[in-house]
């Protein structure tokens, strides 16, 4: 990092511009939680960091209709004093709420969780579960893409390299919808997911599940959407029977490996009881949101 | 390399200092700037040993680059004391028995001092959360955690 | 240990006596260390910084196991900014040597070894070369140009596989050795010693039993984890003299451990002992002092070395991981008659593990007539392991003590009941050497008995465990000089490295017992390694037990400067005149109507009567009055993710005499933390390369604030007979219950025994499941 440059650009041209300029390697910085650490442990040798924190489209949090934007790189403290947004999104929240300690979250931002395409991101799941969509600019313009399909594999996203994810869309929430997510870590707190699963469902009047998006943290080699699971529970009274078939269709869906963090076997079985647990919580929570 | 010039407060100080761009703001403050009372654990954000606040938000800085914090109001441990008066924390810290070896000590006081300022009257259970970044090999946390209570009681009359 | 008791050793008797200081709480803000610690002043390693110095960078091996074949320095050298590069060429070799470092020997033909590779790179980490440059960048960018040519060989990291005939060899020259064995030098093995000690008749014993228990347990290697990493500023001069600033568990130690590395007078090298930011055992080695010496003389300036967390976790450390085996047998009524146990250590990249302390540890809280204990200490291609807090006993009482608490359950007898029907007390003899003198074992149970929380209601999948710990105080070398300044305040130095932040207070207290003056008039600090004479690591338990005798000798050597001065001015002899609550008196009435003199009061006279008021001592503690302590643990099984919470813990520990409680608790809750990590989540994770998995604090997981409950602690005080305060070691049993409190816990929630170090989540799901069949059936 002898000739490592630092550029805080304030405009998303300039941004986009900065990155395509660059024939070395570039890393966009936002809370740094990810991009510092692998600096310092000399796993990247970045020729150009490009400080995103500068441009208001990446750090605002507004409404739009009954939508909420927030910027990818609003810090997880930002998001934990927003109080509205925490009463609508809580299963989002609860993924924000396990990134790393209060340290972490001072800086940390769901863009960079996301973006730094680890499988055992707590954010992600939730996003994913709620319907998130990302906006994503570069040097040839604007496109949306749903959180699901952003991350390819282990360290890879589907973003070219001068492309900057530049905030969330999450959809306005019908009545009685609730969201959590759990994850397991052998710590309370200060710890990377062994497994996590994050579930987003509606209820109708009778309390039957109209709407259900089920997301798996740390069993791919990506956050996985899990359709089977969500099948699991819309139509149901998400009673004993669908939460069976949601934690059968949860372990199910996973390829997971054997790890520092877990083993396949041990991820399998946990992935079902999380599914199950994190859509209790769900049930519980959309319950009250009349 | 070329350095960047960067103007902003240290406890209350405004200040100069050239940062190479790869330098971490612990780096800056321990070898730049001589500030050696916050202390390096790990580097990489895991041990909270480093905590400071900039503009009243705690971080780590070691996962702070120095050249972002221009213009910033960064607090350290050296600026927790008023004059020879120790703030509540540093003396219930004392008092309690809650260091031993005490290279965890200005980062669980740094965190400390700010979970306080968000939540003045917090659990046992807050207490212990909202510490969980700042690892203690020694005291196995309870007198730090008997310290805090004490100094929330202290800091409310 | 490796030494036998010298008849010349220091004890002084308990004295029975109502203490004004000593086991009180003093004013915290004297504390000396504490003002500096939390307002950020305390100078660690790491914080020093000399004119001029240069950062020095160790390279290091990416293998488990290397022939390392050539390195070629000379493009790092070429680099602007380097200053000087070292290798294994820099440094002499050493014959084989024997020393004690700590609680553990060394040999400094693998102490040298082990801080820069020679033939062969023996595990991932392991440092290859080191240079110092004009920054940390260029420093890294050299290490880059260095171009070691490496013959990788197979590596083996399980103490099992290591132990296997066809297994990968280590060390060309090592042949095992030990009770009973010839080295056979056609037989190369990675098992450097057999040990064997017995009591009775181990067959005659088992015959007698009506139950007998069995237990294999396996541990994986931990690491004791102290917050601040291996730092060291070295500065060599033209004059051939080295100082040091150093994190060190004992200056001198050091001093002369780099002096024989380096081929140098010991007297020509100054180690300062920063403020230590953590040990437990893992800062009583060498690693970066010779490096960095080394260095600065080559380049003729000060460098700096300071270790990354990830090298930290690589190089330094841990304990051994263990496989060891347990055989126990008792009556019907609960009287143990048999006592086996098969110790398997590994030692790391060099022989040397903790295995003769933990062999002396395995039953000794158990009276009993019939004991076999057999250990390997074991070559592997990992660390050369380092003390940590009761080197070697956590493991080994994993074993026993659930294998205790199953004796228990089939005898249908509670578990403290049990133990206490076979407690250790003053008499018993122990396997290893000596009978026992006066301890509080017992005294431990029946607190752990009538504690409140024994009645602390479970609920399900909720269980409750027992076991306890022992461990040693040693003596050895111990050095302290008190000079009291003109005004009559005190300043007393120390050899003994402050490692707890406690020592300095506590001595403090003695001083201000034994002179009758407050607290607050004697400030205490640790000399570095020109103030005083050797004096031994801050190991074994001896900090305070050791150095308080130095202490309190040093300060009666000053005390009987005092009334000579006062005979002086009274015109009588030194025997006549006796030192009372901080004034010289006539020691009777016959001696004459003397005003007492303070303290203050003499050292005004001082100078016409002699000279200052000083004392000192350099003496060899004898080593004596071990402690034991009694855990209980509440834990919360999650029977679907195999989470183990732990609920509610209580320690009861025989402290001899708690000079300063608030500390002993500290100690108390800081080990049995440790204790608590180790059991639920530590370990040392190997890919299939031999190389660490985890050498971080994100997954090598020590418990954070939000993982434990409070911890109450019950000090049991049955004064150690030969110190003049009774005062036990206490800062390393805390650490030895917890692994097996904790199995003996989730069996009493769930009915499943685990034996597999660490109890974590997968573990203990896997143990559930496979017995839930039987469990249903039941």
């Amino acid at each position: 990092m002898q000739n490592l440059r630092y550029e805080a650009p304030e405009t998303l041209a300039d941004a986009t511009a900065l990155l395509a300029a660059e024939d070395g390697m570039a890393r966009v910085l936002a809370g740094g939680t990810d991009v510092i650490v692998q600096m310092h442990s000399d796993l990247i040798e970045p020729d150009l960091i490009v400080d995103v924190k500068n441009i208001p489209e990446l750090t605002e949090i507004a409404k739009e209709g009954g939508a909420y934007r927030f910027g990818a790189a609003v810090s997880g403290k930002t998001l934990m004093l927003h109080e509205d947004f925490n009463k609508t999104w809580p299963g989002v929240m609860d993924g924000v709420r396990l990134i790393g300690s209060l340290q972490i979250r001072g800086r940390a931002s769901v863009g960079g969780n996301l973006c730094n395409a680890s499988p055992a991101a707590d954010s992600v799941p939730p996003m994913i579960a709620a319907g998130a969509v990302a906006s994503v600019i570069g040097p040839n313009g604007a496109r949306d893409i749903p959180v699901e399909d952003i991350v390819t594999g282990p360290g890879q996203t589907c973003l070219d390299k001068s492309e900057i994810v530049v905030s969330f869309l999450l959809p306005e929430r019908p009545p009685r919808s609730g969201d959590a997510y759990l994850r397991f870590t052998p710590r309370t707190e200060m710890d990377i997911a062994v497994v996590g699963a994050g579930v987003n469902l509606t209820l109708d009047d009778d309390g039957a599940c109209t709407a259900a998006r089920v997301a798996l943290a740390a069993v791919a080699p990506t956050p996985l959407l899990v359709a089977e699971a969500a099948d699991a529970l819309i139509g149901t009274k998400v009673d004993e029977t669908a939460l069976e078939a949601l934690a059968a269709a949860a372990s199910a869906a996973c390829n997971p490996i054997d790890d520092k963090r877990g083993t396949v076997e041990y991820r399998i079985k946990v992935a079902g009881v999380l599914a199950r647990r994190a859509a209790a919580i769900a049930l519980e929570r959309a319950g009250k949101n009349q | 390399m070329t350095k960047h010039h960067i103007q902003t407060t240290l406890n209350g100080d405004e200040i100069d200092v050239l940062v190479e761009p790869a330098q971490s703001l612990l780096d800056v403050l321990r070898d730049e700037l001589h500030m050696t009372g916050t202390k390096e654990g790990c580097a990489t954000g895991d041990c909270g040993a480093c905590s400071v606040t900039i503009d009243g938000n705690l971080v780590c800085s070691c996962l702070v680059l120095g050249v972002e914090v221009g213009g910033r109001n960064i607090e350290t441990i050296e600026g927790m004391a008023n004059g020879d008066q120790l703030h509540p924390l540093q003396d219930k810290f004392i008092e309690h028995v809650a260091l031993q070896c005490g290279i965890c000590t200005p980062g669980l006081l740094i965190a400390a001092k700010h979970l306080l300022e968000e939540n003045p009257d917090p659990t046992e259970e807050e207490v212990r959360y909202g510490l969980a970044g700042n690892l203690c090999r020694c005291t196995g946390y309870q007198k730090v955690v008997e310290a805090v209570l004490d100094a929330a009681q202290v800091m409310q009359k | 240990m490796g030494m036998k008791p010298s008849p010349y050793a220091t004890k002084i008797p308990y004295e029975e006596k109502d203490n004004k200081v000593v086991g009180g709480r003093p004013n915290p803000a004297d504390r000396s260390d504490a003002i500096d610690k939390v307002t950020g002043r305390a100078r660690y390693a790491a914080d020093y910084n000399l004119p001029g110095q240069l950062i020095g960078k160790v390279l290091r091996s990416p293998h488990a196991h290397a022939i390392v074949k050539s390195i070629d320095t000379s493009e790092a050298e070429k680099l602007p900014g380097v200053k000087a590069v070292v290798t294994r060429d820099d440094f002499p070799d050493m014959e084989v040597e024997h020393a004690a470092s700590g609680e553990l020997m060394v040999n400094f033909r693998d102490v040298t070894r082990n801080m820069m590779a020679r033939e062969k790179a023996l595990y991932d980490g392991h440092p290859v070369a080191a240079v110092a440059a004009l920054s940390e960048s260029i420093a890294k960018e050299a290490m880059k140009l260095i171009k070691v040519d490496y013959e990788v060989l197979p590596h083996v990291i399980d103490v099992r596989d290591a132990m296997k005939d066809d297994a990968p060899l280590l060390h060309e020259e090592l042949f095992t050795k030990g009770a009973g064995i010839e080295p056979d030098p056609s037989k190369k093995s990675n098992i450097a010693t057999r040990m064997e000690s017995k009591l009775g008749d181990i067959e005659e014993g088992f015959k007698q039993a009506d139950f007998i228990v069995e237990h294999e347990s396996n541990t994986k290697a931990a690491h004791q984890g102290y917050i601040e990493p291996q730092a060291s500023v070295a500065n060599f001069t033209e004059g051939g003299t080295i100082e040091v600033y150093t994190g060190t568990q004992g200056h001198h130690v050091f001093r002369a451990q780099i002096a024989k590395l380096l081929k140098m007078d010991i007297s020509k090298i100054k180690v300062v002992p920063a403020e230590l930011g953590g040990g437990f055992g893992g800062k009583n080695n060498v690693y970066l002092e010779p490096l960095a010496a080394q260095l600065s003389r080559k380049a003729n300036r000060p460098v700096k070395m300071v270790m990354t967390r990830d090298e930290v976790f690589r190089a330094t450390g841990p304990t051994s991981g263990t496989n060891c085996k347990v055989r126990m047998g008792c009556t019907r009524d609960g009287r143990i008659t048999a006592a086996q146990a098969e110790l398997n250590y590994q030692a790391g990249a060099f022989p040397g593990s903790s295995l003769p302390l933990a062999s002396i540890t395995v039953f000794t809280r158990y009276d009993l007539e019939n004991v076999l204990v057999v250990g390997h200490d074991v070559v592997c291609n990992r660390p050369k392991v380092a003390a940590y807090r009761a080197p070697g006993a956590p493991m080994i009482a994993f074993a026993v003590e659930t294998a205790i608490d199953d004796l228990a359950r089939q005898c249908g007898m509670d578990p403290i009941d049990f133990r206490l029907k076979n407690a250790a007390k003053q008499g018993t003899q122990t396997h290893f050497g000596p009978p026992l003198g006066q301890i509080g074992y017992m005294e431990t149970l029946e607190a752990a008995k009538a504690s409140p929380h024994m009645n602390e209601p479970l609920g399900p999948n909720q269980g409750r465990g027992i076991a306890s710990g022992f461990w040693f105080t040693i003596g050895n070398d111990t050095s302290a000089t008190i000079n009291i300044s003109e005004d009559g305040t005190a300043s007393l130095i120390f050899g003994t490295v402050d490692v707890t932040g406690g020592m300095r207070s506590a001595f403090a207290m003695i001083v201000a017992e034994e002179l009758g003056i407050p607290f607050e008039k004697v400030r205490t600090q640790v000399g570095d390694t020109s103030a005083l004479g050797f004096n031994f690591m801050t190991a074994g338990s001896r900090g305070t037990a050791a150095g308080s005798m130095a202490v309190v000798k040093a300060t009666r050597d000053a005390i009987h400067r005092a009334c000579e001065i006062a005979a002086r001015k009274w015109e009588v002899e030194t025997d006549q005149v006796v030192w009372e609550n901080g004034h010289a008196r006539p020691a009777s009435a016959n001696v004459g109507d003397f005003e007492p003199l303070s303290l203050a009061q003499l050292c005004k006279e001082a100078t016409w009567f002699g000279g200052t008021i000083a004392g000192h001592a350099e003496i060899n503690v004898a080593m004596g009055g071990p402690g034991f302590g009694t855990h209980l643990v509440d834990v919360d099984v999650d029977r679907q993710t195999g989470l183990v919470k732990v609920l509610r813990y209580s320690i009861f520990q025989d402290a001899g005499k708690a000079v300063y409680p608030a500390f002993i608790e500290g100690q108390f809750q800081g080990g049995a933390v440790q204790g608590i990590g180790m059991a639920l989540n530590e370990e040392y994770i190997y890919s299939d390369k031999g190389t660490m998995e985890n050498p971080g604090f994100l997954d090598y997981r020590v418990p954070v604030a939000s993982d434990v409950p409070m911890i109450n602690t019950h000090i049991v005080e049955v004064p150690n007979p030969d110190h003049p305060y009774g005062v036990r070691g206490i800062g390393e049993v805390p650490i030895i219950p917890p692994l097996a409190a904790i199995s003996n816990a989730i069996h009493d929630a769930v009915g499943v025994r685990l034996l597999d170090h660490p109890m974590s989540p997968p573990k203990v799901l896997k143990a559930i499941d496979e017995a839930a069949p039987a469990q249903a059936a039941e």
